[in-house]
C-alpha cells in the first residue's frame, strides 16, 4: 500500500484506451464499474476528441457482483458489436473486475463473434499505464499482422504514436514528410489513425521506425522475430539524434540521399550571439525515459546548457536512464513520486525545469521557469499549431520551447547592472511573461525576494547549518533570482569544505571565485 | 411572481411513468465528491482505500488543481495486499500513522471505500473504529464507500454525511439543520436570510470544522439544500429529526419556496417573510432575466449526473422559459424532489438510471438546443452539431439561492450566446 496524491502514469486499461482511441475500427470492451468511465474525458476533454473513445464498459454495480457480472459482459460484447461493427476488437478488465475473475477473454471467445477478438491481460495491482498500451499493442499486432510479401519500394512502419501523447500527432507528420524525403515509403502508421485492416498489412514494410519505445517497442521486437522486420534505435528528437535516426533508416534501405536541411534553424538560432547568455544554464530534466533522455542531449549539446538533474518515472526504462545520467556526471531519479521529484529539484536549483505537467506546478511553487517535453500533459499541451518534436521542425521547436521560458539575454544583463530599479528588478520576472512573475529560487521567509527588503536584523542559519551574516545575505539578494539558488548552494558548499561557519560578504565572493567557469 | 409560467395542473410530473434503462452509465463515482468536500472541511482528510485508477480518477476529476498539501490521497492497493487482508490491514495503520504525523492539523480522517476494497471486503468500518483508538482524541476516524459499484458522483457526499450522523452530538433543542456542503459565500448569505427571517438556532452539515459539529434530535427540523442526500436524511430521521420537503433553492422563485416551507415551520410572519426576501427576490428575478433573453423558448436535454436535474429542470423551464425534452437522472428520490417535481409541467420524459447508447439515441433524434451532459459527452455532441453544458460546472459552481440564480442561468446561456458570437465555423 502507498499513498499517493498524484501519479504520472494512470492504470494499464488507460494505456490499452490510449491504443484503441488512437485506431479507427476497432472497439474495446472493458468489464469495469461506473466509475471508470471518468478515462473518456482525459481524451474528449484535454485531448479535444470530437468523438467519444470507442470503449464500451460493462458498468457492474454491486448488486451484479452477487448474480451474473458474466452474462452483464456477454451482453455489453454482443449490443457493442452490434452498434459499433467495428472489425475487430479487445476485451479486457479494469482493476476491479480483475478481482472478480469472470475472464472477459474467455467469455468473449465463446460468443463466435464474426471479427477477430483480442484479449488482454493487464495486472492493475502491479504495472501502470505505459505498460498497458505497449501490451496492448503488441496484442493487436500479435492477432492481426501476417507475413506477405514486401512493398516494391522500400517501406517502413511507423510504431508506438498513441492517443495522449506529447506531440504524437506532429511528430507522425514530421517523420512521414522526412522519410518520404529520402524516398522511402511509409506503409503503416499504428496505434495512430490505423484500423485492424492496416495492421494486418504491417508485414509488406521492410523495417519498422519505432517513433516511442514506451508504447511500441514490444510490437517492435515481435515484428522483428516474427515478420524479419529491423527496427530503428534511434529516437529522431533534435539535431544529431535526427542525422543519425536519417542513417540508420537509409543503412536499412541501403542507399544514399540528400537529406534537405534547409529548414532547420535550431543550429544557428544556439550559435548566433544573441544566444551566447544560454552557455551553462543549469537545467533539470524529468519526463518519460524517451523524452527526458533526449531531451538532456539536446540542452547540452544543442543549447549549450548543463544537465543538473535527469530521471524518469517508468522504471521499465530505468536502465538506459542510469547508463546515461552516468555519462552527464549525475545520478538518475527513478521514481514515480511527485515530491521525490520536487525535492531533487529544489535541491539542485536549476534554472530551468524541463518536465511534464506536474514539473509545471512544481515550478511555480518554487518559482523556476518551466518547459513542458513529456507525457502526462495537460489541455494546453495541446496546441492548435503544428508543433512536433521530432526531426528538423522539431529541433525548431525544441529550441523555442528551452529558450521562452527564460530570462532574455540582454535584460539578463540589464537586470544585474539595474539591480535597485523599481520597477525593471529581478522579481518582476522575465519582461515576455506579464503576470507570471517567478519568485525567488529556494528563498526562505526572510523576505529575501523583495529587491528592497530590508537587512535581517539576525543572521540567517541555513539548511546546513551555516550562518548566514546580515551583510552576505544583501549581498546575496543582489544577485538575479535566477542564479541566486545557484550562488547560495555553491556558497554554503564552499563554506562548509573550508570550514567556514558565518559567511561573510568575502566568503560569497571568494565561493564566486571558486566556482568560476 | 409574474414572470413564472403558471403552476402545472394537477400533480405536475410527480405522477409520470418514469423511463427506466439498464446498460452502460456514464457517470463518475462517488469518490468525485472528495474534491469539493475536502475544501469544504478545513481540517478533514480524505484516504481512500483503492486503486491506481482511484487516484487518477481524483486527479482527472480535479484537473491541475494539486495542492501544495492536499487533504485527500489515495492508499493504493499492490498485489501483497491482495494477498492477504491482515497485511492490507498493517499497511493501512501504518500509512495513516504516517499521514496523521505529518499533518497534526486533522482532525477527522475519512477512510473511503473504493471499487476494489468493497470487493475484496476490506473492512474499513472495523478499520475505522481501531484507528479512532489509537488516534483519539485528537482524531476521529470515519469511514464511508465512494465506491463506484455502489455510489454515482454526488452520492459520494450522501455516503460521507450519512457517515457523520451516528457521532453527532444529541440534543432536544427545536433547531433547524440545513444539510448539504454549500460555497462558505452561499452558506453565509443563507444563514444571513434565516437570521433575518428570525428562524431561531441554525446548524449546518458538513460544518467547516469538526469542532462545530451539529447536534440532532427529536425536535430537529431538516431542510436540504441539496437533492441527493437520501442516505443521510434516512440517517438523521432514524436519530429523531423530521424531514421539511421542499423545492430546492435554485432560482427565484426555487429559493422563495424553500424559504417559505421553513418560514410556515417556524411560524415567521408573512410580512416578515415579504420584508425579508422582497428585495432579493426582485434582484433575482432582474438577473434571471438577463439570461433568460437568451434561454427563452429553447428546448434541453438532461443526461444524467448530480440528481440535481430535476431541480434545474423547474428552474429552467419555469424561470427561464426553457422546454424540457429529458430529464435524466440517476436516482430519483420522490420523497425529496416530489416538491420540485410537482411544479414541473408533464411533458418531458423523466428517465433514471441510464443505457447512453440508447440515451444519445433519444438525444441526437430530439436535437435539442441545449444538451446538459458529462465531461465525455460534451465535445463528441457538439463536434455533432449539438449544443452542451458540462454538468460538473453545475456542482463546482455557487449556484444555490437568490445571488447566484442570474449565474445559474447563465451557465445555460452561455454556451448559445458562444455559438452565437464564433463565426469562423468549424469544418465538418
Amino acid at each position: 500500500m502507498k499513498l499517493t496524491v498524484w501519479t504520472y502514469e494512470g492504470p494499464p486499461h488507460v494505456g490499452a484506451m490510449r491504443v484503441a482511441t488512437a485506431m479507427r475500427g476497432l472497439h474495446y470492451v472493458l468489464h469495469a464499474p461506473q466509475g471508470d468511465t471518468y478515462a473518456d474525458l482525459l481524451f474528449t476533454m484535454i485531448e479535444r476528441r470530437d468523438r467519444r473513445p470507442p470503449v464500451t464498459y460493462t458498468t457492474f454495480q454491486a448488486r451484479d457482483l452477487g448474480a451474473d457480472t458474466a452474462g452483464l459482459f456477454r451482453s455489453a460484447c454482443r449490443d457493442a458489436f452490434d452498434r459499433f461493427r467495428p472489425e475487430a476488437m479487445i476485451v479486457g478488465a479494469s482493476c476491479t473486475a480483475e478481482l472478480i475473475q469472470d475472464d472477459p477473454g474467455g467469455l468473449a471467445e465463446t460468443m463466435g463473434l464474426p471479427v477477430p477478438v483480442i484479449p488482454l491481460e493487464l495486472p492493475s495491482y502491479s504495472r501502470k499505464e505505459n505498460f498497458g498500451a505497449d501490451e496492448t499493442f503488441l496484442q493487436i499486432v500479435r492477432a492481426l499482422a501476417k507475413p506477405m510479401d514486401r512493398t516494391p519500394q522500400f517501406s517502413v512502419n511507423l510504431l508506438g504514436p498513441t492517443a495522449l501523447g506529447f506531440r504524437h500527432r506532429d511528430d507522425v507528420e514530421e517523420l512521414r514528410r522526412l522519410i518520404e524525403s529520402l524516398g522511402i515509403a511509409v506503409n503503416v502508421v499504428a496505434p495512430f489513425g490505423a484500423t485492424p485492416t492496416d495492421i494486418a498489412r504491417m508485414g509488406a514494410a521492410h523495417a519498422n521506425v519505432l517513433m516511442y519505445p514506451e508504447t511500441g517497442e514490444s510490437a517492435a521486437r515481435w515484428l522483428e522475430k516474427t515478420l524479419s522486420q529491423p527496427w530503428t534505435k534511434t529516437v529522431p528528437i533534435g539535431v544529431a539524434a535526427t542525422r543519425a535516426f536519417i542513417g540508420e533508416v537509409l543503412a536499412l534501405a541501403g542507399r544514399d540521399a540528400l537529406v534537405d536541411e534547409s529548414r532547420l534553424r535550431l543550429p544557428w538560432w544556439s550559435a548566433s550571439v544573441d544566444s551566447t547568455y544560454l552557455t551553462g544554464k543549469r537545467v533539470f530534466v524529468f519526463g518519460d525515459a524517451t523524452h527526458a533522455m533526449a531531451l538532456a542531449r539536446v540542452a547540452r549539446d544543442e543549447i549549450g546548457f548543463e544537465v543538473v538533474g535527469l530521471g524518469c518515472y517508468n522504471r521499465e526504462f530505468a536502465r538506459p536512464m542510469r547508463v546515461l545520467a552516468k555519462e552527464f556526471g549525475l545520478e538518475a531519479l527513478i521514481t514515480d513520486d511527485y515530491l521525490d521529484v520536487e525535492a531533487a529539484i529544489a535541491a539542485a536549483a536549476p534554472e530551468l525545469i524541463l518536465g511534464t505537467q506536474m514539473e509545471r506546478h512544481t515550478a511555480k511553487r518554487l518559482g523556476i521557469p518551466c518547459a513542458v517535453i513529456s507525457a502526462p500533459v495537460h489541455v494546453q499541451d495541446f496546441p492548435a499549431r503544428y508543433s512536433p518534436v521530432m526531426g528538423f521542425e522539431g529541433a525548431n521547436v525544441l529550441f523555442d520551447t528551452l529558450v521562452h521560458p527564460l530570462v532574455m539575454g540582454l535584460e539578463e544583463h540589464l537586470l544585474t547592472m539595474f539591480r535597485d530599479d523599481f520597477e525593471f528588478h529581478d522579481a518582476a520576472g522575465p519582461s515576455h511573461h506579464g503576470g507570471h512573475a517567478p519568485r525567488a529560487v529556494a528563498e526562505d521567509s526572510t523576505g529575501a525576494s523583495k529587491p528592497t527588503a530590508e537587512a535581517p536584523a539576525e543572521p540567517v542559519v541555513s539548511t546546513v547549518g551555516v550562518v548566514w551574516l546580515p551583510a552576505a545575505e544583501n549581498e546575496l539578494k543582489k544577485i538575479p533570482f535566477f542564479v541566486r539558488g545557484k550562488a547560495r548552494r555553491n556558497t554554503e558548499a564552499y563554506a562548509a569544505q573550508k570550514g567556514v561557519t558565518a559567511i561573510s560578504v568575502e566568503t560569497l565572493y571568494e565561493a564566486k571565485a571558486h566556482y568560476a567557469r | 411572481m409574474t414572470d413564472l409560467a403558471p403552476l402545472p395542473a394537477g400533480s405536475g410530473c410527480r405522477d409520470v411513468p418514469v423511463l427506466k434503462q439498464r446498460g452502460q452509465r456514464e457517470v463518475f463515482c462517488g469518490l468525485t465528491g472528495i474534491i469539493w468536500l475536502h475544501r469544504k472541511m478545513q481540517d478533514a482528510f480524505f484516504l481512500v482505500v483503492g486503486s491506481r485508477t482511484c487516484a487518477h480518477l481524483l486527479q482527472a476529476a480535479a484537473g491541475v488543481m494539486i495542492f501544495a498539501e492536499p487533504r485527500f490521497g489515495t492508499a493504493i492497493l499492490e498485489e501483497k495486499d491482495l494477498a492477504g487482508l491482515a497485511d492490507a490491514n498493517v499497511e493501512l495503520d501504518r500509512e495513516v500513522a504516517r499521514l496523521l504525523s505529518r499533518r497534526p492539523d486533522i482532525r477527522q480522517l475519512f477512510l473511503v471505500g473504493s471499487c476494489p476494497s468493497e470487493v475484496i471486503k476490506l473492512d474499513l468500518a472495523r478499520a475505522a473504529e481501531r484507528l479512532s483508538a489509537a488516534h483519539a482524541p485528537h482524531v476521529r476516524v470515519l469511514n464511508y464507500s465512494g465506491s463506484g459499484i455502489e455510489t454515482t458522483f454526488t452520492q459520494g457526499e450522501d455516503a460521507c454525511l450519512a457517515a457523520m450522523v451516528p457521532v453527532l452530538p444529541a440534543t432536544d433543542a427545536r433547531q433547524l439543520l440545513v444539510v448539504g456542503a454549500l460555497p462558505d459565500v452561499v452558506e453565509d448569505q443563507m444563514l444571513g436570510l434565516l437570521a433575518d427571517l428570525g428562524v431561531g438556532t441554525v446548524r449546518v452539515l458538513p460544518a467547516r470544522r469538526s469542532s462545530a459539529l451539529p447536534a440532532v434530535g427529536p425536535n430537529t427540523v431538516v431542510v436540504l439544500a441539496q437533492p441527493f442526500l437520501g442516505d443521510t436524511l434516512a440517517a438523521l430521521e432514524r436519530r429523531g429529526a423530521r424531514h421539511l420537503p421542499a423545492p430546492f433553492p435554485f432560482g427565484e422563485e426555487g429559493t422563495t419556496q424553500w424559504l417559505a416551507a421553513v418560514a410556515r415551520e417556524f411560524g415567521v410572519p408573512s410580512q416578515t417573510f415579504d420584508a425579508v426576501t422582497a428585495a432579493p427576490r426582485a434582484r433575482a428575478r432582474k438577473a434571471v432575466a438577463a439570461a433568460t433573453e437568451t434561454l427563452r423558448g429553447r428546448s434541453v436535454f438532461f443526461f444524467p449526473d448530480s440528481q440535481l436535474e430535476i431541480p434545474l429542470a423547474r428552474f429552467l423551464t419555469r424561470e427561464c422559459g426553457m422546454t424540457a425534452v429529458e430529464v435524466g437522472t440517476p436516482y430519483l428520490h420522490t420523497a425529496i424532489v416530489g416538491p420540485d417535481l410537482g411544479l414541473l409541467a408533464p411533458g418531458p420524459v423523466i428517465s433514471e438510471g441510464q443505457d447512453v447508447d440508447l440515451q444519445l439515441d433519444r438525444a441526437r433524434a430530439a436535437r435539442p438546443d441545449l444538451t446538459v451532459c458529462g465531461l465525455g459527452l460534451a465535445n463528441p455532441l457538439e463536434a455533432e452539431g449539438l449544443t452542451t453544458k458540462w454538468a460538473i460546472e453545475l456542482v463546482f459552481t455557487p449556484v444555490h439561492f437568490y445571488e447566484q440564480a442570474g449565474d445559474l442561468a447563465g451557465l445555460f446561456a452561455r454556451p448559445l450566446r458562444r455559438k452565437a458570437v464564433l463565426k469562423a465555423g468549424v469544418p465538418a
